[in-house]
C-alpha cells in the first residue's frame, strides 16, 4: 500500500484530493439541502423593522420592496416615516454606521399624523380609495368617503389624488391617558459623550436636535 | 399581647425620615362644603365613566352623576346637593398637568341627600347582592392606585382565594391617613374586612398588615379585633413595605409572578380605607363621596387629617389651613417617595388622594443637578425588587428598549427608593417610567406596523385575485363553449342523457380553498402575534391578550375545519362521471392558462380580437342552437335554459358587431381598458404622478414656511385657480372620454369654484384690514 | 401659581457622591499616618502632590470639555485617584514620576473613557501599572521602616532627593514581599531571620504590619458607614487566606508565607478596601463583587508567588476589571416575581 503510494506519488496525491473533494462536495450537497432556508430572512427582518406606512416616500412601492432594495444594498436612510429610530435600527440589524435621515425623500414628521377627509366637501369619486394602500378609505361611489383613523398610517398618498383637495393630514391626537414621562433633560454631562457603546444611540439624537 | 405571627423580610427597602407625628396632633376633622366641585370622570384605573347628568340640572348628594363604562370602571356620585354647572375639560390630578372631562358642581350649602338604600341585615345579604352594593358606591382602591375595588372582589372562578389582607401599612412619609382612620374607626374596618372575607369566599387566612410605627392604630384594632378570626400583625417599619407585593412578601412569604396579579397566588390586598367605605357602602348604601387625606408640611399653619368631599378644589383645601405660597417649594399629591408635583392649586382632591404635602424650601431640598453615576450600587441595595437599578439607568439613557425587558423593567414598582438613595441625585424613576412608556409605545407601534403589513399584503393579494379571475372568466368562458362542443360531440356518441360537466365547480373549490388558506394563515399569524408578548404583559393587557388568542384559535380552528372539509369533499367526489377529471385538472392551473390566453390575445390587434372572438361566438350560436333543437327533439327539460342561452350568444354577438363597426372606421387601436397591455404603463404612470406628487409637496411646504396671511390667501386664491383650471380640463377630458366620473368631476369644479371665491373675499378683506 | 414640577421621589438622602468620596479620603488618614510614622514624609508628600496634580488635571479636562469645572471638581473623584495613587507609590520618589502618574490616572484611565463613571479600569492602578512597567527602577525603592534603624531622611533631604534627585544613602530597604520572593532558595524560617525588616516584626515586617491594619481600620469605619458593601473586600481577603493555606506547607523554599503574611504586608488592605471597592470598574451586584473580589484574591497570590511582581493588587485589578462586565452578565439577581435569574445576555421578544 504504502509502496504503490510512494511509487506513484502524483496519481496518489491526485486521487487522494478527489476523494476529499468528493467527500466535502457531498457535505455541502447534503448542508444545503438539509438546512436550506426558506425564503430570505433579511429581507423579513428588515421588513419588521420598517414602519409599514407603505408610502412610497423611499422610492419602492412599498415597504417590502424597500426591504428588497436594503437587502440588495440600497440606503438605509430612505425612510421618513420610520425616522432616525428606525435607521438606528436597521443599523444594529445590519452592523453598519447608523446615518442620518436622507433630507431628499421627506422630513421625520415631529407627531405622526393621520388623513382627515373633509366629508362636507367630498364628492365621493373613490380615487382616495383607489390610491390608499391599507384600504383605510371608506366609501363608495356618489357616496362620501370617510377614514378609519385606526387603519391610516399616515402615508397621504391619497392626498394628491383627491379632485377637490378635501384630505388634510391632520396629528394624532394626544391626550392624557397616552401620555407618559420623558426622558430628564439632559444635563451638560450626558449631552456630548465620548462615545460609548451604549451611550450611542443617545449622543446622536442629541446632536441631531442640536443640528 | 404577644405575638406569635412569623413575618418575612423583604429585599432592600429604605428608611426616609418618617415626619408622621405632626399630622397627628389634631383630631381628625371635617372640612366645610367647598364652593365648587371638580369631578374628573377618570378617577380609577380604567375606563372613565359615561355622564348620566346635564349641565344647569339639579342633583341632590349622593345622586349619580356618570356611571361605570364597563367592567373596569366606576360611577361617579355626587358628594352634596348642587347645580351642574358645566362638564368641561379641566386639570386633573396627573403627573402631565393635563386636563380630562370633569363634572362642575356648584353646591348650594343645603347638603341635602338623596334618601340612601341602608341594609341593617345586611350579613343576611348573598354575595351577589354585596357587591352590587360595593359596585354601586363606585368604590375604587383609596390607597393610591385607584382599582375598582368590586373588580378585585369578583376573583375568576379557577382562582380559589386563600388569604385576605388588609393593608394598613402606610410606609409612606408623612401620611396619616390610614392611620387616623385605624384609630377613629377600627370597628368600620373590621366589619368591612368581615364582608370582603365574605364576599371572597371566607379565605383560611385574613390578617390586617401594619407597621410597627402606628402603636396607637395596632392596638385600637387588635381590640376591635378580639373576637374574630382575624389577625392582626405589626412588621418593622421599611419603605416601601406598603407596597402590595411587598406586603405579600411580608406576610406570607410568597412572590407574585411577574406580570400576574395577586389573585393567581390566591391572595387579594385592599387598602384599610377602601374596607371601611365598602362597610358604610353595604351598611348604608353610602356611595363614595368623601375620603380623609392628610394636610402636611411646614408651608401649612394647621397640619392635620381632614374628611373632604372629592371633587374639592386644592386651593380650598389649603385656605383652609393657611397656605403660605412663599414658603413652599412644591405641591405635592401623595407622599414624597410617590406623589407628584401639582402644576397648580386649582386641580380637585380624588378618590386616590391620601395626602397634600406643601413642604418648605427648607424641608424637601429642590433636587440637586445629576451628577455621573458611579456604579455605587446603593439603589441595587435599595430596590424592593432585587433588580439593578444602574444598570436599568444605562439602558434607559440609551434607549436600549430590548436590554431594559431583559433586566425586567416592567417590575419595577416605581417605589422610588433607588432615587433617593442615589448619591449622585439621578431622577432614576423619572428614567424607568419614561422608558416604560416607550415601550409601551413601541409594542403599539409595532402591533399597528403589523397589522399594516398584513392588510397591505391582503390588498395587494386582492387586486392580483381581482385581475386573475377577470382573466379567468374570460378564459372559462371560452372553455366551456369548447367543452359544450366536445361534450356535445360525446353525448352524440354516448347517446346517453350524460349531465353537463360540472366545470364551474371545481374551479370554484379551488378559489375556496385558496381563500381559506389564506384565512388559516392569518389566523396562525394573528395567534402567534397574540402569543409573544404575553410574558411581560400586565395584567390587563393579558386579559386582553388571553381573550385575543382564544379568538384567533377558535378562528384557526373553523378555518381548518372548514380546510377539512373541503378537502374531504373534494376527495370525496372524484369519478361520478370520468369526465370530471379532466376538466378539474385543466381548471387546476386557470392563471397560467390564462395568462397564455392573455398573451395571445395582446398579440392581436384589438380589430383582430373582435373579429375572432364575433367568429368564436357565431360558431358558438350555431352549436347552442344545435344543442337546443336537439334537446327539443329529445324533449329533455333542459331545452328551455339551452334556449334562454342561445338567446344570450345572439345578444352578445350583437354588442361585439357593433363593436367592431364602431372600431373599423376609426381604425385607431384604442386599447380597451380591460387589455392587459396597458397595466404596465399605466404603473409606470402612477409610480410617475406619485414622484411628482411628492415634489410638488415638498415644494409647497418650503413656499408656505415664510409667508404673512395675506400672503398665505394670495397663495391660496392662487392655487385654488390652478386647481379649478385642473378639475376643469380634467371635466372636459372626462366628457370628451364620456368618462363615468363625469358627474363627480362637475361637483368637484362646482365646489372649487365656490371655494375660491370664498378665499378671494377673504383675501379681499385682509387687504382692507391692511 | 405657577409650580415647580419635579418628578418623585421628592426626598433624598444627604449623603452624595462628594460627600461619600470625602468619607473614603478620610478614611485612608489612618494608614497614611502609619506610613508616614515608619518611612518618614515620603509618602505624605506623594500625597499631597498627587492630589494636587490630579485636581488640576481634572480642572483642565473639565475646562478644555467646555463643563463647568467647579461642579466636576466638588465630587472629588480625582482627590481620591489622587490620593490612593499617592498612597501606592514608594515614598520619596522623584516628583514628576508622581506628575506623569496623575496624567495617566485621570487624563488616560479616566477622561478619555469619558469622564466619572465611564471609566472601564481604576485610574490610580492603571497609572501605577504604567509607572512600574516604564519606571522599574524608580517604583522599586521602598524606603526602609524606621523601627529597624533604618535611615528616615528628614523634611528638607527628602524635598531635595524628589524635587532636585539628589539621592539619599541608604534609606532604602527591600520590601518583605520582595524578600521572600528573591530568597526562594531559603527556608522561610532563615528568611525571617535573615531579613531586618521581617525579623523585627511580630508577624508579617516591621511597619508593614501596622500599615495594614491602618487600613484596614479605615475600611472597616467605610463598612459601617456603608460607603459599600462587605462583599468585595471580605471575599478578596477570604480568597487570599485561603489561598495561602492552601500552599502554605509549613515554611520550606517553596512556601509562599504565611495567611498574616499574606493578608498584612504589602498593599493588601490598602487593596482590598480602598481599590477593590472602586464601584466604577468593579462588578455591580452582590454575587458579581463577591466572584470579583474572590478572583482578585485569587490572582493576587498567584501573582504575588508565581508572577514577576511582587506586589499584584495592580494587575490583578486591573485583570478582574476586564472581566467585570463578564461577571456582570452572569450575576443578574433574581428579581422579585421570577423564577430565576435572567441572563443579560438573553434579549427580549419586542
Amino acid at each position: 500500500m504504502f509502496e504503490t503510494i510512494a511509487q506513484h506519488p502524483i496519481a496518489s496525491a491526485l486521487i487522494a484530493l478527489i476523494g476529499l473533494a468528493l467527500v466535502f462536495g457531498a457535505l455541502l450537497g447534503y448542508a444545503a439541502v438539509r438546512f436550506k432556508v426558506e425564503g430570505d430572512p433579511l429581507v423579513e427582518q428588515i421588513d419588521t423593522l420598517l414602519p409599514q406606512t407603505q408610502c412610497g416616500q423611499c422610492g419602492y412601492p412599498g415597504c417590502k420592496p424597500y426591504a428588497q432594495a436594503i437587502a440588495n444594498g440600497d440606503a438605509i436612510n430612505k425612510c421618513p416615516p420610520g425616522g432616525q429610530t428606525t435607521i438606528n435600527e436597521l443599523a444594529d440589524l445590519l452592523d453598519v454606521e447608523a446615518p442620518t435621515l436622507d433630507e431628499e425623500h421627506g422630513e421625520e414628521s415631529e407627531v405622526p399624523t393621520v388623513a382627515f377627509i373633509r366629508e362636507d366637501e367630498c364628492i365621493g369619486c373613490t380615487k382616495c380609495i383607489q390610491a390608499c394602500p391599507m384600504d383605510a378609505i371608506l366609501g363608495a361611489a356618489k357616496q362620501m368617503h370617510t377614514v378609519i383613523v385606526d387603519e391610516c398610517t399616515g402615508c397621504d398618498l391619497c392626498v394628491e389624488p383627491c379632485p377637490v383637495d378635501c384630505i388634510d393630514m391632520i396629528p394624532v391626537a394626544s391626550g392624557i391617558r397616552d401620555w407618559s414621562w420623558e426622558l430628564p433633560a439632559a444635563s451638560h454631562e450626558q449631552a456630548d459623550l465620548i462615545a460609548t457603546d451604549t451611550g450611542r444611540g443617545h449622543t446622536q439624537r442629541k446632536t441631531g436636535e442640536a443640528a | 399581647m404577644t405575638q406569635l405571627i412569623k413575618v418575612w423580610d423583604i429585599p432592600g427597602g429604605v428608611h426616609p425620615p418618617e415626619n408622621k407625628a405632626q399630622s397627628l396632633i389634631e383630631p381628625l376633622t371635617p372640612l366645610a362644603i367647598a364652593p365648587q366641585l371638580i369631578l374628573p370622570l377618570n378617577q380609577h384605573i380604567g375606563a372613565p365613566a359615561k355622564v348620566l347628568v346635564e349641565v344647569g340640572q339639579q342633583v341632590l348628594g349622593g345622586e349619580l352623576l356618570a356611571e361605570a363604562d364597563g367592567v373596569f370602571s366606576a360611577h361617579v356620585h355626587a358628594p352634596t346637593s348642587g347645580t351642574v354647572a358645566a362638564i368641561v375639560e379641566h386639570v386633573v390630578p396627573h403627573p402631565s398637568g393635563m386636563t380630562d372631562t370633569c363634572i362642575i358642581l356648584d353646591t348650594d350649602g343645603q347638603d341635602s341627600w338623596q334618601p340612601l338604600d341602608e341594609a341593617p341585615d345586611y350579613q343576611n345579604l348573598d354575595k351577589a347582592a354585596l357587591l352590587a352594593r360595593v359596585r354601586a358606591a363606585g368604590i375604587a382602591g383609596l390607597g393610591g392606585a385607584g382599582f375598582p375595588t368590586a373588580v378585585k372582589l369578583n376573583p375568576r372562578a379557577n382562582q380559589p382565594i386563600d388569604t385576605l389582607i388588609i393593608n394598613g401599612t402606610e410606609c409612606e412619609p408623612y401620611i396619616t391617613a390610614d392611620d387616623i382612620l385605624m384609630q377613629n374607626r377600627a370597628d368600620e374596618i373590621i366589619a368591612g374586612t368581615q364582608i370582603l372575607s365574605k364576599l371572597l369566599g371566607e379565605p383560611g387566612r385574613v390578617v390586617i398588615g401594619i407597621e410597627d410605627n402606628k402603636p396607637d392604630a395596632i392596638a385600637t384594632l387588635r381590640e376591635a379585633a378580639k373576637d374574630t378570626r382575624i389577625e392582626v400583625v405589626s412588621f418593622p417599619t421599611k419603605y416601601p413595605s406598603g407596597g402590595e407585593k411587598q406586603l405579600i412578601q411580608i406576610l406570607t412569604g410568597r412572590e407574585v409572578p411577574a406580570g400576574q396579579i395577586p389573585a393567581s397566588i390566591g391572595i387579594v390586598c385592599q387598602n384599610v380605607g377602601t374596607t371601611a367605605a365598602v362597610y358604610r357602602a353595604v351598611r348604608f348604601g353610602e356611595p363614595l363621596v368623601k375620603r380623609i387625606t392628610t394636610v402636611v408640611g411646614e408651608a401649612l399653619d394647621t397640619q392635620r387629617n381632614v374628611e373632604v368631599l372629592l371633587g374639592t378644589p386644592i386651593r380650598f383645601v389649603l385656605e383652609q389651613h393657611g397656605f403660605n405660597e412663599k414658603k413652599a417649594s412644591r405641591l405635592v399629591m401623595g407622599g414624597p417617595m410617590m406623589g407628584f408635583s401639582l402644576p397648580d392649586t386649582s386641580v380637585p382632591l380624588v378618590k386616590t388622594t391620601n395626602c397634600i404635602l406643601a413642604p418648605t424650601r427648607k424641608e424637601l431640598p429642590p433636587p440637586s443637578p445629576a451628577q455621573a453615576c458611579i456604579r455605587c450600587g446603593m439603589c441595587a441595595e435599595a430596590c424592593p425588587a432585587d433588580l439593578l437599578p444602574q444598570q436599568l439607568f444605562w439602558y434607559a439613557q440609551s434607549e436600549d428598549l430590548e436590554k431594559l425587558e431583559a433586566h425586567n423593567l416592567f417590575d419595577c414598582i416605581e417605589c422610588g427608593a433607588c432615587s433617593f438613595v442615589c448619591p449622585s441625585h439621578i431622577p432614576l424613576v423619572q428614567y424607568y417610567r419614561a422608558a416604560k412608556g416607550e415601550i409601551r409605545q413601541h409594542r403599539i407601534d409595532k402591533e399597528k406596523s403589523d397589522r399594516s403589513r398584513r392588510r397591505f399584503e391582503f390588498r395587494k393579494e386582492r387586486i392580483a385575485k381581482e385581475e386573475a379571475e377577470k382573466e379567468a372568466k374570460r378564459l372559462a368562458r371560452k372553455k366551456a363553449a369548447e367543452e359544450a362542443k366536445k361534450k356535445l360531440a360525446e353525448q352524440k356518441a354516448a347517446t346517453g342523457d350524460a349531465k353537463t360537466a360540472p366545470a364551474p365547480a371545481p374551479a370554484d373549490d379551488e378559489k375556496q380553498r385558496a381563500k381559506l388558506e389564506r384565512i388559516v394563515a392569518a389566523a396562525e399569524d394573528s395567534l402567534k402575534q397574540a402569543q409573544k408578548p404575553l410574558e411581560d404583559a400586565t395584567d390587563e393587557q393579558r386579559e386582553k391578550q388571553q381573550a385575543r388568542i382564544k379568538q384567533a384559535d377558535v378562528k384557526l380552528k373553523a378555518a381548518q375545519d372548514k380546510l377539512a372539509a373541503l378537502g374531504a369533499a373534494t376527495s370525496a367526489e372524484p369519478a361520478p362521471t370520468d369526465k370530471a377529471a379532466p376538466a378539474k385538472a385543466a381548471a387546476d392551473d386557470p392563471v397560467s392558462a390564462a395568462i397564455e390566453r392573455a398573451k395571445a390575445k395582446v398579440a392581436m390587434s384589438p380589430e383582430d380580437k373582435l373579429r375572432s372572438s364575433l367568429e368564436s361566438l357565431y360558431k358558438r350560436l350555431a352549436k347552442a342552437e344545435d344543442k337546443a333543437r336537439e334537446a327539443r327533439e329529445q324533449d329533455s327539460d333542459k331545452a328551455d335554459a339551452l334556449e334562454q342561452g342561445v338567446s344570450k350568444l345572439k345578444e352578445k354577438i350583437a354588442s361585439t358587431q357593433k363593436e367592431l363597426d364602431e372600431l373599423t372606421p376609426s381604425n385607431v387601436a384604442e386599447p380597451t381598458p380591460r387589455d392587459p397591455s396597458t397595466s404596465d404603463t399605466s404603473g409606470g404612470a402612477t409610480a410617475d404622478a406619485a414622484s411628482n406628487a411628492i415634489e410638488k409637496a415638498k415644494a409647497r411646504a418650503a413656499a408656505m414656511s415664510t409667508m404673512s396671511a395675506a400672503d398665505k390667501l394670495r397663495n391660496q386664491v392662487d392655487s385654488l385657480e390652478a386647481r379649478l383650471e385642473k378639475s376643469r380640463a380634467r371635466l372636459s377630458k372626462a366628457e370628451a372620454e364620456n368618462d363615468e366620473n363625469i358627474d363627480a368631476f362637475k361637483a368637484g369644479v362646482e365646489k372649487l369654484e365656490v371655494k375660491l371665491a370664498a378665499t378671494r373675499e377673504q383675501l379681499a378683506q385682509q387687504n382692507e384690514q391692511a | 401659581m405657577a409650580l415647580t414640577r419635579i418628578t418623585s421621589p421628592h426626598t433624598h438622602r444627604a449623603l452624595g457622591t462628594g460627600q461619600v468620596m470625602r468619607t473614603v479620603v478620610m478614611a485612608t488618614l489612618p494608614g497614611l499616618a502609619v506610613l508616614t510614622y515608619f518611612f518618614g514624609v515620603g509618602t505624605l508628600h506623594n500625597v499631597l502632590l498627587a492630589s494636587a496634580v490630579c485636581m488640576g488635571f481634572e480642572a483642565a479636562v473639565m475646562a478644555v470639555r467646555g463643563r463647568p469645572v467647579l461642579f466636576y471638581l466638588r465630587d472629588c473623584s480625582a482627590l481620591v485617584t489622587g490620593v490612593l495613587l499617592g498612597l501606592a507609590l514608594p515614598p520619596y520618589c522623584p516628583w514628576w514620576l508622581v506628575v506623569v502618574g496623575s496624567f495617566c490616572a485621570i487624563v488616560l484611565a479616566k477622561q478619555l473613557y469619558g469622564g466619572m463613571g465611564f471609566n472601564p479600569f481604576n485610574p490610580a492602578m492603571v497609572a501605577y501599572v504604567i509607572l512600574l512597567i516604564s519606571f522599574p527602577l524608580q517604583m522599586s525603592q521602598w524606603a526602609a521602616p524606621s523601627d529597624i534603624g533604618g535611615h528616615t531622611p528628614g523634611v528638607l533631604e527628602a524635598l531635595k532627593q524628589i524635587w532636585a534627585g539628589s539621592s539619599i544613602d541608604g534609606y532604602t530597604a527591600a520590601t518583605p514581599l520582595d524578600t521572600v520572593k528573591q530568597n526562594s532558595s531559603l527556608m522561610l524560617d532563615s528568611v525571617y531571620l535573615q531579613d531586618p525588616v521581617l525579623a523585627a516584626g511580630s508577624f508579617a515586617g516591621a511597619g508593614w504590619e501596622w500599615v495594614n491594619l491602618a487600613f484596614l481600620a479605615g475600611g472597616a469605619y467605610l463598612l459601617y458607614r456603608r460607603i459599600f458593601t462587605w462583599h468585595a473586600p471580605v471575599s478578596m481577603l477570604a480568597a487570599l487566606a485561603l489561598m495561602a493555606i492552601i500552599f502554605y506547607d509549613g515554611g520550606s523554599s517553596n512556601s509562599g508565607g504565611s495567611v498574616l503574611f499574606h493578608l498584612f504586608s504589602g498593599a493588601t488592605m490598602l487593596g482590598a478596601f480602598f481599590i477593590v471597592t472602586d464601584p466604577v470598574s468593579s462588578a455591580v451586584s452582590n454575587r458579581g463583587r463577591l466572584i470579583y473580589g474572590a478572583s482578585i484574591g485569587v490572582l493576587i497570590y498567584v501573582i504575588r508567588i508565581w508572577g514577576n511582581y511582587p506586589d499584584a493588587i495592580a494587575f490583578a485589578v486591573l485583570l478582574m476589571n476586564f472581566a467585570a462586565p463578564f461577571i456582570d452578565y452572569y450575576t443578574v439577581p433574581r428579581t422579585y416575581g421570577h423564577k430565576k435569574s435572567q441572563r443579560a445576555t438573553k434579549k427580549a421578544d419586542l
